[in-house]
């Protein structure tokens, strides 16, 4: 909870910037062919490039340039004629060549924007640049038997590429961030530039924040604030470092421009300790890189090979298939669930009731389940089958969410699990009629009660019929069948 | 076979195709040599007989079939410390890199195994490539085989000196500044550095990344040739590899230079020249103008800023690419309470103080506030020096000029003066820069029996015509003036 009065908050303004670090979503390294895989035999995924070796040169790997260059269209990004790598200076263990690859005077792309949505209102945060760079390796201060004594480095993530996405100050509260961070995280997704898992660490966040007296001209002094790398931390960062500056500012201190570190388990930023972060990195363009010159004909095969972005998916869910703003939200929240949708409709389904049985019932199993879309165990083509059946009257709704349960359970197909179950809905009228017939002999009492006026017990009829066939008796033909027999 | 005439790579050729020697028999015999010359000399550093037996052995099995030999087969060659060997210590004349041993070859390495060479092994050179007189070696210098209480030059100075003793055919050397050509001339044979691009410096450890070039030494021109041939080309490992096809460039030494247009610039004859070296330098100049070229006098007006360029960009670069040897992965570790203190020892104890100097420097001139008047500066007097050349190539098809202002200095003469070392680079770093090709080749003895240099630079990818000019000039008796 705040430290501070809501009154003395509001008079403050914070200004935030993030620095977004994403990992191309590439099979193999920046700089050499070593595979990217997550979870491998620790260095195992190493050669005398990314081990930096006496000797050993860098050579760019084309599809991390191309998921650059998608990166920065979706951010609507000018994306530079020429770029150029230079080398960032700095001695680090689990930095083998003592220098990072990053682009520095002549990034890859500038200028973009992302617009984010907050209760409604709808704000443009500029993107100041994005760049390619490489990551590095990672020290491992225990788990190791002589941990005590030793740290260990893993180099498989040496290497590995990133965008590093700069944004304008244009973001005002934590809110505003974690929307643009959101939306960001939705478009790399999307345009498969990145799988964006933070805990794999292919998302990461650094956030500039100062705060000011609202009105003033000018922004205050900033505080870098790193290692904000879930969406929770970085809220909660912000609020506290917000809070922090403001508490400073009215306690007659000022801020002092420094790096902090969040701390998770204290639930504060604290300074890193100036060592850490105090370089002089004495960049330089990377001698061992030609130039990135990237011509028109270029930008525009990658464009062509762009895919659609959220905004024209749900422009276009609304336009072609009549869905609400709602559903179209909801299914476009990611790309995986827009295809699975869109599969299920080329398969069959109708395209409003599957929008109403994913958003409802499947993400409901899918949350229960704790599973992705990318793991459910119902086929778009088997949903489809499922509510070809519903609309053709084979089966009620009601069972077919039965069906649909076990469908999730075991993974076998519709047809399967009706016949299994008998749940083909009874729409014969003999066989109903018989029943009807049956129900109303045994209760003459409510037969009497029915003809004297009292419609309300013709419910109670339609659930004995009902009972009788165990849901699967069309509702529809039931209900005419038993005004025929009441009335005779 | 010592004492008899120096073995060529077609007199290796010729003596394996007729069986008069097998490969492992020439081997053996070089490896007799340098047992007997090494301990004086210090030209290698490190000997690779498992390695050689092996090449040679694949040479005799491939003549035992019959099989058409590779280019450069059975040839025994020595390849300079800086370039990566797989399972051959590689120390960079370092203490730093003293029991480094790499798991892979370099490109050119690579493309000599393929050729058929026979790596008898590793030479001694100044630390990280950084000297004009191999005297900056961890591990002692490098005598001159002409005059053993002289400089063989550098920092390639251990390839030259193997090759001008005979324990060698040929060797690679490298080449930032001078490397190649300035120890070529101080040992009286042919060292040729390529175009920037030619010759991929993938394995090659590196000193100057913008600069750094690999190139052979030889007893004669056409084994220059016919080693560039075998390492010259497109690498994919290299970006910085050039995609120009590679001509035949043994074919093209014989071509007449009758017509050809050479440029003298006088900026090259000024103060610090050597009068005995001039005299030899006129005097080549002159037997290529009886040969039919034409002499034409040239200004290269920015040829007084290129030591100073090149030293800024050099160590600049330089600074960076030695920041890897942290005691981290590999190498030299001297051990530290902290990790700060670990790299201080380690960094202390493991590099030679010219290489520190080096580092200091290049450190100096990117810092902030610095790197615009130097950095920035250097590199826009490289291109004006780029462009000297280029525009002296609008009228000459080949530059003439010494290789170097003196001949081979004695042991211990400058080491109190870096300064004055670093002037010795004076008439090689300005071809650097500019990234062209220039050989060097003998032109003749001072009276003292020192070889003196004569240099060769031609436009970018002409190492065909600049070889071509060389052969011209050792046919016509040029090396013996």
């Amino acid at each position: 909870m705040s430290r501070l009065a809501p009154e003395v908050l509001s008079r403050y303004e914070p200004v935030i910037g993030l620095e977004v670090h994403v990992q191309l979503a590439t099979l193999t390294k920046a700089f050499c062919g070593c595979s990217t895989k997550f979870g491998s035999a620790p260095n195992s995924n190493t050669c005398p490039v990314c081990l930096g070796l006496p000797g050993a040169l860098p050579v760019l790997n084309k599809k991390a340039l191309d998921l650059a260059m998608r990166a920065s269209m979706a951010l609507q990004c000018q994306i530079q004629e020429r770029s150029r790598f230079a080398r960032k200076n700095y001695f680090y263990p689990d930095l083998p060549k003592g220098y990072q690859i990053s682009m520095y005077e002549l990034p890859l792309a500038i200028h973009g924007c992302v617009e984010i949505e907050l209760e409604g209102r709808k704000k443009r945060i500029g993107v100041t640049r994005l760049h390619m760079e490489d990551d590095a390796g990672k020290s491992l201060h225990e788990g190791f038997a002589e941990s005590g004594r030793w740290s260990y480095i893993d180099f498989n993530r040496c290497g590995t590429p990133l965008a590093e996405i700069v944004s304008e100050p244009d973001l005002r509260t934590p809110a505003e961030a974690y929307a643009y961070l959101n939306t960001l995280k939705q478009i790399l997704e999307y345009t498969e530039v990145s799988d964006c898992n933070m805990e794999e660490g292919s998302l990461r966040c650094d956030a500039n924040v100062s705060v000011r007296l609202r009105g003033a001209p000018q922004f205050g002094t900033k505080a870098e604030v790193k290692n904000l790398n879930s969406f929770r931390y970085l809220s909660h960062a912000l609020e506290y470092e917000i809070e922090r500056q403001i508490e400073l500012l009215e306690s007659g201190g000022t801020v002092v421009q420094e790096t902090r570190l969040w701390n998770v388990a204290a639930g504060r930023t604290e300074p890193m300790r100036s060592k850490e972060f105090a370089h002089d990195y004495r960049y330089f363009p990377d001698p061992d890189l030609l130039p990135v010159s990237i011509s028109p004909a270029r930008i525009e095969e990658v464009r062509r090979s762009m895919p659609e972005l959220p905004d024209a998916k749900v422009a276009r869910f609304l336009r072609d298939y009549g869905l609400t703003p709602y559903d179209a939200g909801v299914l476009t929240a990611t790309r995986s669930l827009a295809d699975y949708f869109e599969a299920a409709v080329r398969a069959g389904a109708p395209a409003k009731a599957a929008a109403n049985w994913i958003a409802v019932e499947l993400l409901r199993r899918l949350n229960d389940a704790g599973k992705g879309i990318a793991e459910c165990p119902v086929e778009p083509a088997a949903l489809a089958e499922l509510l070809a059946k519903v609309e053709k009257g084979e089966i009620t709704a009601a069972s077919g969410k039965k069906v649909f349960a076990t469908m999730f359970d075991t993974g076998k197909r519709a047809a399967e699990i009706v016949a299994a179950e008998g749940l083909a809905q009874i729409s014969d009228t003999g066989a109903i009629e018989k029943i009807a017939r049956e129900v109303v002999a045994k209760s003459p009492d409510n037969v009497a009660k029915y003809r004297s006026g009292n419609e309300g017990v013709f419910k109670f009829f339609v659930g004995q019929v009902m009972r009788e066939t165990r849901g699967q008796a069309n509702p529809q033909v039931v209900n005419e069948i038993l005004k025929r027999v009441l009335a005779e | 076979m010592s004492g008899a005439a120096p073995w060529t790579i077609a007199g290796v050729r010729a003596a394996l195709a007729a069986k008069k020697i097998s490969a492992r028999e020439l081997a053996a015999e070089f490896y007799s040599r340098i047992d007997r010359r090494n301990a004086e000399l210090n030209a290698y550093l490190t000997l690779s007989p498992e390695r050689a037996y092996a090449q040679a052995d694949r040479i005799d099995a491939a003549v035992s079939r019959g099989e058409t030999l590779p280019p450069l087969a059975g040839v025994p060659m020595a390849i300079k410390d800086v370039i990566s060997t797989r399972g051959v210590r590689t120390t960079c004349a370092s203490k730093m890199l003293e029991d480094y041993i790499p798991p892979y070859d370099a490109t050119a390495a690579e493309r000599l195994e393929r050729a058929g060479a026979v790596f008898l092994g590793k030479t001694n050179c100044d630390e990280f490539a950084m000297g004009g007189s191999n005297e900056n070696s961890a591990y002692g210098p490098v005598r001159n085989p002409v005059a053993l209480d002289r400089v063989p030059g550098g920092s390639s100075g251990g390839s030259a000196a193997a090759v001008a003793a005979g324990l060698a055919v040929a060797a690679l050397g490298t080449d930032t500044g001078g490397s190649i050509r300035q120890p070529g001339a101080f040992c009286g044979i042919p060292g040729l550095m390529p175009t920037y691009g030619r010759v991929s410096r993938y394995g090659l450890v590196a000193f100057a990344s913008s600069l750094d070039k690999i190139g052979p030494f030889a007893g004669n021109v056409a084994d220059i040739a016919a080693v560039t041939a075998a390492i010259a080309g497109h690498d994919t490992y290299d970006s910085t590899s050039a995609a120009v096809p590679v001509p035949d460039y043994a074919a093209g030494l014989e071509k007449p230079v009758q017509g050809l247009r050479i440029g003298v610039p006088e900026d090259y004859f000024g103060k610090g020249l050597d009068p005995e070296v001039q005299e030899k330098i006129h005097a080549g100049i002159a037997l290529l103008e009886r040969l039919g070229c034409r002499r034409i006098p040239l200004r290269m007006p920015h040829t007084d800023y290129a030591i100073a360029t090149y030293y800024i960009i050099a160590t600049a670069e330089a600074s960076s690419n030695l920041a890897r040897y942290d005691g981290v992965r590999y190498g030299l570790r001297a051990p530290g309470a902290t990790l700060t203190e670990m790299y201080r020892q380690t960094r202390d104890r493991g590099f030679g103080s010219e290489v520190k100097r080096r580092i200091m420097l290049g450190t100096y001139v990117l810092s902030a506030g610095y790197y615009d008047a130097y950095y920035l500066r250097a590199q826009r007097v490289r291109a004006l020096i780029a462009r000297d050349f280029s525009d002296a190539f609008e009228k000459v098809d080949a530059i003439i000029t010494p290789t170097a202002p003196t001949t081979a200095f004695r042991l211990g003469e400058k080491t109190a003066d870096p300064l004055q070392m670093y002037l010795a680079d004076v008439y090689t770093v300005t071809g650097s820069l500019a990234g062209v090709p220039g050989i060097s080749v003998p032109c003749g003895k001072t009276r003292a029996g020192l070889p003196v240099g004569l240099q060769i630079f031609g436009p970018h990818f002409s190492e065909e015509r600049v070889l071509q000019i060389a052969h011209a000039f050792e046919a016509a008796g040029g090396f013996s003036l």
